[in-house]
């Protein structure tokens, strides 16, 4: 039987998430006799080449960009994960969820204490970038998710203990210290 | 006549003074019903329902209630834990609770709700309600983004003269908490800390000193709340 594929991306996070996975340390080794990636950040994989088992999305949507590439890990993934807070709820992102988009552009790009000169009072609009959305969605309120593991980070137990249990089909037992929300 | 009065929770055959609040008696006999408003002889203010369990077949508020003779209560079943996981996750959606950006991560009642209850994700959308920060006072920080309206902090923190430092301001959809800035202004460190210590959850904050407890040695960080009242329940209570 073949091994199931995993993709993974970051989205609106920090890639902290990312960095979790990796602090599996020597179980590492043990996921590769497991499993084989595809898209994914770690091996730089850029594209989907084949259809996957798993989907592992770390943060939010935040722009247009996100929500597309959100929806191709779901049309491409049997199974979607939302990977940290960002990804459940928005995280810290999301604080600026009640502030109008327009108050954000000009702090980032005109009054915030960090911007440099900006006479002509430009906020980028190239067509090639994305377009910021009103707000920063958790990945549930835009494409089906299928299981969540919190955290900010996760734990990289919580991670190998859900992910060994997904794919050797093994019940999940997951410990109380690994669920956390900070 | 003895004033004893004997029932039972989840078949455990417990003990209680006549009078006494179902709540309290159940803490004195090592059983854990989760609170967040209910403060021990405190007038109760039944706000977050999150006590509710189930005696002689009726929900009720287990802070507003008295123990009675013969009853059989029910509390940690998987309808009532399911039940009380609703009302977490209506909390966390309600507020705006930015877990890792807060002081009171690993020491607060709500997320350790959470954990105890295995929230992974609420049910609900996201409400991002605009709520703000109330920074004035020279002591403590009031963030509205995380407040449940417990109410404790309104019924228990009062200057010599009994006046009230928090309030209550509008209704419904529109309620918040505040402060009155020109008594806080006069607030001692023993009142802030004190504010702070009975806020369930990290909306009262005293200033200058967040973060002081390091990661794994913070309240919840090991043990879920609760334990260390079941930990005197010698038999039985383990799950
Ligand atoms: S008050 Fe509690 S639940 Fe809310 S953000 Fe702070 S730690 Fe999280
Ligand atoms: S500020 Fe804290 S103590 Fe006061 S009502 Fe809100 S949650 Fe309760
Ligand atoms: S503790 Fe009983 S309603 Fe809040």
């Amino acid at each position: 039987m073949s091994k199931p594929i995993i993709a993974t991306a970051s989205l609106a996070g920090c890639f902290g998430c990312h960095m979790s996975v990796l602090d599996i340390d020597d179980r590492i080794l043990k996921l590769i006799e497991l499993v084989d990636f595809n898209k994914s950040p770690i091996n730089d994989i850029k594209n989907f080449t084949k259809k996957c088992d798993v989907g592992i999305i770390e943060g939010g949507c935040c722009n247009t960009e996100n929500v597309h590439v959100l929806k191709q890990f779901r049309e491409n993934c049997k199974i979607l994960i939302s990977l940290g807070q960002c990804a459940i709820m928005g995280g810290l992102p999301a604080m600026r969820n009640n502030i109008p988009v327009k108050e954000c552009l000009e702090e980032a790009y005109f009054n915030g204490v960090t911007v440099g000169e900006n006479k002509e009072k430009i906020i980028p609009n190239d067509e090639e970038l994305p377009i910021i959305l009103d707000k920063v969605y958790p990945l549930h309120e835009i494409v089906k998710i299928d299981y969540y593991l919190p955290g900010c980070p996760p734990r990289a137990d919580l991670i190998w203990t859900a992910l060994e249990a997904l794919v050797t089909g093994n019940e999940l037992n997951i410990p109380y210290e690994l669920i956390k929300y900070d | 006549m003895s004033d004893k009065v004997k029932f039972t929770i989840d078949g455990k055959e417990c003990t209680g003074k006549k009078g006494q609040l179902l709540v309290d008696a159940a803490t004195e006999n090592g059983v854990y019903i989760p609170v967040l408003c209910h403060w021990k002889d405190v007038e109760p203010a039944a706000s977050c329902r999150i006590c509710t369990v189930r005696v002689n077949g009726n929900y009720i508020t287990a802070c507003t209630t008295t123990v009675e003779e013969g009853s059989t209560v029910e509390n940690d079943t998987p309808e009532i834990r399911d039940m009380r996981k609703t009302i977490v996750e209506m909390l966390f959606v309600e507020g705006n609770h930015f877990c890792p950006s807060c002081e009171k991560s690993g020491d607060c009642d709500l997320q350790a709700l959470g954990y105890l209850y295995q929230m992974m994700v609420p049910r609900f959308p996201y409400a991002f309600e605009n709520r703000e920060i109330q920074a004035s006072s020279p002591k403590i920080f009031l963030d509205k983004n995380r407040c449940i309206f417990c109410k404790r902090c309104i019924r228990m923190i009062k200057d010599d003269q009994d006046r009230n430092y928090f309030a209550f301001k509008g209704r419904g959809n529109h309620l918040e908490i505040t402060i009155d800035e020109k008594l806080a202004a006069g607030m001692t460190e023993e009142q802030a800390q004190r504010a702070m210590e009975i806020c369930p959850v990290g909306a009262i904050l005293r200033k200058e000193v967040g973060f002081i407890t390091p990661i794994g040695k913070r309240k919840y960080d090991k043990v879920p709340i609760g334990s260390d009242i079941e930990s005197q329940n010698k038999k039985g209570g383990e799950k």
